[in-house]
């Protein structure tokens, strides 16, 4: 779907944009205030082994492959 | 009064959300009091006189915890010269840090500050943070994050601090 | 003519292991946990049984540099419907291994990785590196990456077969904090293919009144290129009581004509202080190759060829529940260890594949196939 690809690039675009441009607005979590994040539970893939064969199991039976991982979201330490 | 004192923290959250490394400029340690986990009221500038290394950290940020073992090897180390460690914990619920210090105890004063005043206060922008503070107490070194060698630099501050 | 067939391990999966490998395990700004863990693996459904180990080490270095090695190996013992209608049984295994290297300065991690993979007729290698940055007080990740794959494709009974595939893959990915509770990411990922694509065994089936059956066999053949996109969007929110619930949807579409779209819910729920329950759904359906018939016209119908059910029209639902007991240890230097079982259940059902196994049936009337799988992983788990 090319039009779902143009959308997918618009919509990083004006992520870039908004991120960029707001030097006026502060990051509305604190640091200590991410104890929720930083739990474990919250992450997508907790054990990368298994997470990894379940990826493949899926990859090996389906056409689709691509964007399954994920980063971001954590203690955001150091 | 309170719109002063608000003005001048915000002076001092900017000053220190761009002070990276602070190195030598003088600002005033705001000063507070917390309850430590003995349950009494330690209040910062009752340390006046003495160097203080102020450590913000929680049980959930492994950083945080690398590091609480080796600031308590630099309490024992340079206590007797006139220098505290003082932890000020930030869970939100102080049970966990209660729990973690059980599994891991340390001899500095921790105090808890759950609702995040102190560490609004002082514009903590990383987790963990530690700031040294002189015998005047002043601000004198600012540390965000925590990563191995991080102390190597804490003892020659401290000890640059104890000369003076 | 004996013809067998068999699951086709793309060097495709390596590279996606790869990716999977790092981009799960990075979270803002700090390396991730020292770990290893030693997973058995099972899959199980329709007349294919699949199983073996797989075995993570992870060790960082001065808080700067993470090490990751990983040994793959998969026992495959097949009796699919491909091999079931066309040749016998069979059994065979393919090693895996990779490793990959992360380093971590201020707010930004790279990392690059190499695997390979192999089979008796089947080798894949490749290489990758990958980039994330944190910024806007750690609210914001983004992550890029790149892949490049070489594979060759050999046939069992064919010394002289050898057939190359060059994949190249690309990556970018955003994660935003939105509160104390609640993220979400969006993710796109870009694919190209190029070599020889499709299986060395595997055929099309055409109308063929000649035969007793009513049709016959002749090989596919598949395009020499494909590019694949891929868009995803997820999110988690942390509720009050200590659980986490998670969705996640992602759409594809490739130049070989087929799209396709899943969606995931999954749950996560602690039960006191060791034991933790993770539940979720699934749902994914596409739709065919244009070059994808279960029964063609004639011979040569077409410039390509295909009936390899991954090609076809289909959906498959899934259902999954995982349970893990952690403990603290304090065991010389292992700090606290787990033990986990996950169970899947999936569902297929073909809408333009049909079942030739079943006897007494009109040519191209067959019922369409369907099988269910179960899907296990049970594993330790040691951090350190």
């Amino acid at each position: 779907m090319p039009a779902l690809r143009s959308l997918a690039k618009l919509v990083v675009i004006t992520l870039f944009f908004l991120l960029a441009g707001c030097s006026s607005i502060r990051p509305w979590v604190k640091p200590y205030e991410r104890q929720n994040l930083a739990d474990p539970i919250t992450f997508f893939g907790r054990d990368p082994a298994a997470d990894n064969f379940l990826h493949h199991v899926r990859q090996a039976r389906e056409a689709a492959r691509g964007a399954e991982g994920s980063s971001g979201g954590g203690c955001g330490c150091n | 009064m309170k719109l002063l004192q608000k003005f001048v923290l915000i002076s001092f959250v900017a000053l220190l959300a761009f002070a990276g490394q602070v190195d030598a400029k003088k600002t005033a340690a705001p000063d507070f009091t917390l309850k430590s986990r003995d349950g009494e009221n330690v209040r910062l500038s009752d340390l006046r006189g003495q160097v203080v290394l102020l450590n913000f950290w929680a049980s959930w940020c492994g950083p945080c915890r690398q590091e609480m073992p080796i600031l308590d090897a630099i309490h024992n180390k340079y206590k007797s010269l006139g220098f505290s460690v003082l932890g000020v914990n930030l869970d939100a619920k102080s049970e966990k840090a209660i729990n973690y210090l059980k599994d891991t105890p340390v001899t500095f004063p921790v105090l808890y500050d759950p609702k995040g005043d102190v560490s609004g206060q002082y514009g903590v922008q990383a987790m963990p943070s530690t700031v040294i503070i002189d015998k005047d107490g002043n601000v004198r070194y600012l540390h965000e994050g925590y990563k191995s060698g991080y102390e190597d630099d804490y003892r020659k501050q401290i000890k640059t601090l104890l000369r003076e | 003519m004996v013809v067998t067939s068999k699951l086709k391990c793309f060097s495709f999966f390596v590279i996606l292991l790869q990716f999977g490998f790092i981009a799960l395990n990075l979270h803002a700004a700090v390396l991730p946990e020292d770990r290893s863990d030693i997973l058995y693996h099972r899959f199980d459904g329709g007349g294919v049984v699949i199983d073996g180990p797989s075995i993570l080490v992870r060790k960082s270095i001065q808080d700067t540099v993470s090490i990751s090695a990983n040994y793959y190996v998969d026992n495959v013992t097949s009796a699919s419907i491909d091999v079931v209608t066309t040749a016998s049984e069979y059994i065979e295994q393919r090693i895996e291994s990779s490793v990959s290297v992360e380093y971590l300065r201020d707010k930004t991690i790279l990392s690059v990785n190499y695997t390979q993979s192999d089979e008796n007729d089947y080798s894949a290698r490749s290489a990758g590196f990958n980039f994330t940055q944190d910024f806007f007080g750690d609210l914001t990740t983004i992550s890029a990456g790149y892949s490049q794959g070489w594979d060759v494709v050999s046939k069992r009974g064919e010394e002289d077969f050898a057939e190359d595939v060059n994949r190249k893959q690309f990556r970018f990915g955003l994660t935003q904090i939105l509160t104390k509770n609640s993220l979400i990411g969006i993710s796109w990922e870009t694919v190209t293919d190029e070599g020889f694509l499709n299986n060395p065994y595997r055929s099309v089936r055409y109308l063929d009144p000649t035969t007793a059956v009513g049709y016959s066999y002749q090989s596919e053949l598949y395009p020499e290129t494909r590019t694949s996109d891929a868009f995803a969007i997820r999110g988690m929110y942390y509720l009050p009581y200590r659980a986490a619930i998670k969705a996640e949807a992602r759409f594809f579409s490739d130049t070989w004509g087929i799209t396709s779209k899943n969606a995931e819910l999954s749950y996560t729920h602690p039960i006191g202080e060791h034991w933790i329950v993770d539940a979720k759904i699934r749902s994914y359906s596409q739709t065919k190759a244009n070059f994808y018939r279960d029964l063609f016209d004639r011979i040569d119908a077409q410039n390509f060829l295909a009936r390899d059910k991954e090609m076809s029209t289909f959906g498959n639902d899934s259902a999954g529940l995982a349970v893990s007991y952690e403990r603290e240890l304090n065991w010389g230097v292992i700090d606290r260890f787990s033990v986990n079982l996950a169970v899947d259940y999936i569902q297929f059902d073909f809408e333009d594949f049909r079942d030739l196994s079943i006897e007494g049936t009109t040519v191209g009337e067959e019922p369409f196939y369907a099988f269910d799988a179960i899907v296990t992983r049970f594993f330790f788990s040691v951090w350190y």
